[in-house]
């Protein structure tokens, strides 16, 4: 992985805006509010150690050490009926807490009930699949390791899900970046044509407002046309001076519909606007 | 042994049509222009409506094919992703000579809307590309008229000579 960056002073950096939006917590109610969920907290007490419990928008929400995740799934699925997985995934909180934040999110399909495990991972451990339990794990832990390199123990197939086998890093850390990585930008050509082939194919034009006044094959030079493809250079740029219409004058059926151009009369700009 | 005979001499010479080997070839090249049943994205939906009979792109001898190696053109219709180019190469270099790319729509362009990391910033970076259709996603009337450029292009183009290399790659 990457040099990790804090993204503390980002605001100092005028082309960077963070955009990492973060949504304001929903109002966080006591376990007790609710008894299913207060039957469901005591039940598995039991069996895990939870750090920290609460009710957010009619979820029970709970943290558990990160080598209980499977037990208190299993516990969840087995005794209190949870029995769809939704999704499990990863945070990166890396630069503020040294580590992942990996949620399972759980329904009832019976009792009508939501549950979302939520335990904490260091930065470089590894956690145990609930693949065993839940099918539907499979794919999402090879999602979670494809895009946070959270690596599940026992899975059955630990591979990229997303991107390609060769690619470098995972995307969905936030040191990972959106744009100006060599190894992603050249990607496709390494791949295809060698490393070789960079020179020839030449560098992605990523910025959609790039334009150069001297680039007569791509830019049309609005108002200061010259033909396509022709060499032009700041030294060497033609004169391409005001022409009107009327310079002449414009004659329709006899009749004199453009006056005459004169210099004297008529204001002229100083410049082009 | 014919029964009538055919003198060449009278009726303006109705048998004989005079024409140059350029001329001939390019008219079946340009009249059987065989694309690549090859969607990628939204601009596919486009695409195939444009081989379905509203729009009808077998009147211009434009029939889709299943295999690259029967293929003449291959219109890449939307997102090409980085993971996907190596296969989108190979298939372009599965296909005969002559052959000709259609890059349909702003993501085979420039990678449109996708300035990301796993988007490949317009497909001319992997195959040369003839046409370049803008639109997002283009109408099924701009890709036949996409069409009826490239044929122009190959009407124009000598038949007997090797594809000029549009660029090195």
């Amino acid at each position: 992985m990457r040099a990790y960056k804090p993204k503390d002073d980002v605001q100092r950096k005028s082309y960077y805006n963070d955009r990492f939006y973060i949504t304001p917590q929903l109002p966080k109610e006591s376990v007790y509010n609710d008894s299913t969920f207060s039957n469901d907290y005591l039940s598995l007490k039991r069996v895990v150690d939870v750090s920290e419990v609460y009710i957010q928008a009619d979820h029970l929400v709970m943290y558990v050490s990160s080598e209980d995740n499977f037990k208190a799934i299993k516990h969840a699925k087995e005794i209190l009926a949870y029995d769809f997985l939704m999704e499990l995934s990863a945070i990166d909180y890396i630069a503020s807490k040294g580590g992942f934040e990996i949620f399972y999110e759980m329904l009832s399909t019976t009792k009508h009930k939501r549950i979302r495990i939520k335990t904490f991972l260091k930065y470089g451990l590894a956690i145990e699949s609930v693949n065993p339990l839940f099918r539907m794990a499979d794919w999402s832990e090879r999602e979670m390791y494809d895009m946070y390199g959270v690596v599940s123990n026992n899975h059955p197939l630990l591979k990229r899900i997303l991107m390609p086998e060769d690619w470098h890093d995972h995307p969905l850390l936030k040191s990972y970046p959106l744009q100006g990585d060599e190894e992603a930008s050249w990607y496709e050509v390494d791949k295809i044509f060698g490393k070789e082939a960079r020179e020839i194919v030449g560098p992605e034009l990523r910025d959609a407002a790039c334009i150069d006044r001297y680039d007569t094959q791509r830019f049309a030079r609005l108002g200061h046309e010259v033909p396509k493809g022709v060499e032009i250079s700041k030294d060497n740029e033609p004169d391409t001076p005001i022409r009107y219409q009327e310079e002449g004058g414009v004659q329709l059926f006899g009749k004199t519909l453009v006056t005459p151009f004169d210099e004297i009369e008529k204001v002229q700009l100083k410049e082009r606007r | 042994m014919a029964q009538h005979k055919v003198d060449f001499l009278q009726n303006g010479g109705e048998a004989i049509k005079l024409t140059t080997v350029d001329k001939i070839v390019n008219f079946g090249r340009s009249n059987s222009l065989w694309p690549m049943t090859y969607g990628l994205a939204c601009c596919a939906i486009e695409m195939m409506a444009a081989g379905g009979s509203r729009f009808d792109f077998d009147r211009f001898g434009t029939i889709f094919r299943a295999s690259p190696r029967q293929s003449d053109v291959i219109v890449v219709a939307g997102t090409l992703t980085k993971k996907h180019a190596e296969f989108m190469r190979r298939l372009y270099d599965q296909m005969p000579d002559p052959k000709w790319v259609i890059s349909m729509g702003s993501c085979a362009n420039t990678g449109g809307m996708f300035n990301t990391y796993a988007t490949v910033q317009g497909v001319d970076r992997i195959v040369p590309v003839d046409i370049y259709l803008p639109g997002c996603a283009p109408r099924p009337e701009t890709l036949q008229y996409a069409l009826m450029m490239l044929q122009r292009k190959i009407r124009r183009e000598p038949a007997g000579m090797a594809q000029r290399a549009k660029r090195l790659i």
